[in-house]
């Protein structure tokens, strides 16, 4: 006790070194549920599993990167899964009327008008974005079911390009990456080396000091939403393509783990903390710990109360680790 | 629990202290109150006022120190036990609850409904109902019904902190007499102002409180004010100027910034100013008396309420910071918290500016962005150390960056709200240097300081506010202590010169 009191406490100096590195515990927890899985099923973990993974992390990862970015600026979209089911079903049942290319054009576009109207909302109107998403997210889900009856004639069809980048591999990688990695890039480098990115920290850290700093919030806020409507968007496309089979609630359940990957990733709800890289590997850590959830023979109820309460254990410990400086 | 001394006083007291870390805040304070005594607290910014206030309130425990109350020493410290040992505050900020009703105020901190109408009425309020929501009334009638809350307590001690500041003139004199016949039917009351004409009209005595130390107790009578702001200053009286350095830019200077006659919710009344080329325009006022506003205005925060604001000649009304910004008009904050994006680094605090407007909203030139930062970085002199999270800084790096980031942008006119408070010697002397530098390049510096010493040391005339109005303008060369401190008192509110 007396050595500690003279120098940095080691635990406080772990915390500083983690908090300055947030992404290493991820790395370490991510392994760890591997290796778990390694020792529950020998043999299970291989390249056609690794890749398998990855495929579905992706779509989340991508939903998660709509939870991100407005997260950074203290704010979230709900909406994020109902654009997304909206512009694959729109897409899907206007393929046999318009062609490929024009459909997904058409898909976008709801997608694009859900972030403008968040946009507004929270950027002019200052309502709260968890209020604002949330009931455009019910009215995009009322207008896709009014949609639904006019084309229920024409039937759906999934084009082979989506489901080949959706499911497809080359070389047993997934072909989803070589939409996913530019995206990621972009975001991870947007983030950090550009103005707007900068101004969603700065936005989240201390929207009174941004203001006197000259920055005019409604602007960000405006071009935050439509962003984050049109990722949606290219999400909702690509998990069309992996699951092929285009429904009303078809990204719904992607909604909540999107958050939660945010928030395992380091990103803070109140703004001003995280970025997209603990994003991505929050995403993969949910999804190996749903692998994992499924071979441990139990009931789905105790399945899910396992899932809340690992998340909100990580969450905790994480937040602990690296937020004391 | 029979404790003998202090005993005869209601309220006595002795030889408080208090420290906060290496700061000492109060040295030896001392005040007694008997029955049917109004009793005057003065003292200058970072006297230790509110510190001693706060002690007396149950709000912080002193370190040494005694407090009687009827002749029973009171150890602890939290406002409940005080206010049940009969010492009850009005602070300026209305203790009540915005959405609530006014009954349902009453009720939370238990005031008998009818004397609480009683006082509203004798102190001039009509036409207040019970199921009015606190919210929707003005901050003169909350002042008001939380001073008429106090009252139908029926407090041995009542502590009115700045009671009528905010308050229109009826209301006033209203309060004033209110008290006053309190006092006369054995009423104790502390009563903490600015405003020296209210403390002549109905107090008793004076306690001043001067670095901690309780400096004097002075009953009233004419002259006492001169008395009270010589006690005030002290030492630092017989000294000259800190340093003189101020040019006189005055002569060679046309005149950028001109605002006239400009008022602002609540507190600003009347201001007209000009603000030359190359120079620092100090603004001397005490707490509250609309200096505020007239900063916020003009940083674009704020809308005024009336008058106008030319720049070189133009007339100018800014509805956001970034007008005021696109002018040339930067401001620096008085709250270092309000300005700094505290979990970012300091390159990014610094940068912010630079990338507001949507067309810079791409890819930054991350070398150029650098060279700025770097500039700006070594022209405060800010510590490398910390530059990963500014809210590692100390309280004077913080500052510097708040201002560093005006730098690295381009200054024009700049706004600086008091941005010495609190911060390190040495960081003061560098800020008066860096502000001197940027008025000899042609900047204008508008500045307003709570430190009456750094107006000689900083700036080339001051402008003294009172009341929300212009009440003098000082040349540096005149501007000591005793003569500023006299102004921002308002006592040479009279022969006020226009600016």
């Amino acid at each position: 006790m007396t050595s500690t009191t003279e120098q940095t406490p080691p635990l406080r100096r772990i915390a500083r070194f983690l908090g300055d590195n947030p992404m290493i515990p991820l790395v370490v927890l991510l392994l760890v549920l591997v290796g778990l899985l390694e020792f529950m099923r020998p043999g299970i973990v291989n390249e056609r599993w690794v890749g398998n993974t990855i495929k579905f992390a992706i779509p989340l990862a991508m939903l998660a990167a709509c939870q991100t970015l407005t997260m950074l600026t203290g704010g979230i979209d709900l909406s994020a899964s109902v654009a997304a089911t909206i512009t694959a079903f729109v897409m899907a049942t206007q393929v046999p009327i318009v062609g490929v290319p024009l459909a997904i054009l058409i898909g976008l576009i709801p997608a694009v008008l859900i972030g403008l109207a968040n946009g507004f909302g929270v950027a002019v109107c200052r309502v709260h974005p968890l209020i604002m998403t949330l009931g455009t997210g019910l009215i995009g889900t009322g207008c896709l079911q009014v949609y639904q009856r006019f084309v229920i004639a024409t039937g759906s069809v999934v084009p082979d390009g989506l489901a080949w980048l959706g499911t497809g591999r080359t070389w047993d990688a997934p072909n989803s990456l070589l939409l996913f990695v530019p995206f990621a890039a972009l975001i991870v480098w947007g983030q950090r080396r550009t103005g707007f990115g900068r101004l969603l920290y700065a936005l989240g850290s201390n929207e009174k000091a941004a203001r006197i700093s000259g920055v005019r919030s409604w602007q960000v806020f405006l071009a935050l939403y439509v962003l984050s409507g049109l990722i949606a968007g290219v999400a909702g496309l690509l998990y069309v393509g992996l699951i092929k089979a285009p429904s009303l609630s078809l990204v719904n359940p992607l909604l909540l783990p999107s958050i939660a990957a945010a928030v395992i990733g380091g990103t803070s709800i109140f703004g001003g903390r995280g970025g997209y890289g603990g994003t991505i590997l929050g995403a993969l850590i949910l999804t190996v710990l749903g692998t994992l959830l499924t071979l441990l023979q139990m009931p789905e109820g105790a399945r899910r109360i396992l899932f809340g309460a690992i998340i909100l254990a990580v969450t905790t410990v994480y937040i602990r680790l690296t937020d004391q400086s | 629990m029979t404790d003998t001394k202090g005993q005869g006083r209601l309220l006595d007291a002795q030889g408080v202290t208090k420290r906060f870390g290496a700061v000492v805040a109060l040295k030896d304070a001392n005040l007694t109150i008997d029955r049917g005594e109004i009793v005057a607290l003065v003292g200058a910014n970072g006297a230790g006022k509110s510190t001693f206030v706060k002690i007396l309130t149950g709000a912080l425990k002193a370190d040494t120190g005694h407090v009687w109350i009827r002749g029973q020493e009171r150890r602890v410290g939290s406002p409940a036990e005080a206010r049940r040992s009969g010492l009850v505050p009005v602070y300026q900020e209305p203790s009540l609850i915005p959405d609530l009703d006014v009954a349902d105020n009453l009720q939370l901190g238990g005031t008998p409904v009818e004397a609480f109408q009683h006082w509203v009425a004798e102190l001039g309020i009509v036409g207040l109902r019970l199921d009015d929501m606190i919210g929707h009334l003005p901050l003169a009638t909350l002042r008001i019904l939380d001073l008429a809350r106090a009252l139908a307590s029926e407090p041995d001690v009542l502590l009115l902190d700045e009671m009528t500041a905010a308050l229109p003139t009826d209301l006033v004199e209203r309060v004033l007499k209110t008290v006053r016949a309190q006092a006369d039917k054995g009423q104790a009351v502390i009563y903490i102002s600015h405003r020296f004409a209210e403390i002549a009209e109905i107090c008793d005595r004076v306690t001043v409180l001067r670095d901690g130390l309780t400096v004097g107790d002075l009953p009233i009578e004419p002259g006492v004010e001169e008395k009270v702001v010589e006690l005030m200053l002290g030492a630092a009286l017989g000294e000259g100027p800190a340093q003189a350095t101020a040019t006189m830019a005055t002569d060679r200077a046309d005149t950028r910034l001109r605002v006239k006659n400009l008022a602002a919710a609540p507190k600003l009344a009347d201001v007209s100013l000009e603000l030359r080329r190359g120079e620092v325009l100090g603004v001397v006022a005490l707490e509250g008396q609309g200096q505020d506003e007239l900063f916020d205005v003009l940083a674009g925060m704020a809308r005024p309420t009336g008058g106008t604001v030319e720049l070189d000649g133009k007339a100018v009304s800014f509805s956001h910071p970034a007008d005021a910004i696109e002018a040339g008009m930067t401001f620096v904050p008085g709250n270092r918290a309000d300005g700094l994006l505290m979990e970012r680094s300091v390159r990014e605090n610094l940068a912010l500016p630079l990338l507001a407007r949507p067309g810079n909203w791409g890819a930054i030139r991350m070398r150029e962005e650098a060279r700025k930062v770097d500039d700006a970085v070594d022209r405060m002199q800010i510590d490398r150390r910390a530059m990963g999270e500014v809210q590692r800084l100390s309280g004077g790096n913080q500052q510097k960056v708040t201002i560093g980031r005006w730098l690295a942008s381009g200054v024009d006119i700049l706004l600086l709200f008091d941005p010495t408070r609190g911060i390190d010697v040495r960081t003061k002397r560098q800020i008066y240097l860096l502000v001197r530098e940027l008025a000899e390049q042609g900047a204008s510096v508008l500045y307003y300081t709570s430190e009456l010493a750094e107006v000689p040391a900083a700036c080339d005339r001051a402008a003294v506010i009172f009341n929300g109005r212009l009440v003098d303008v000082i040349e540096a060369a005149n501007a000591d202590e005793q003569t500023l401190m006299r102004a921002a008192y308002g006592l040479t509110g009279a022969e006020a010169v226009p600016a």
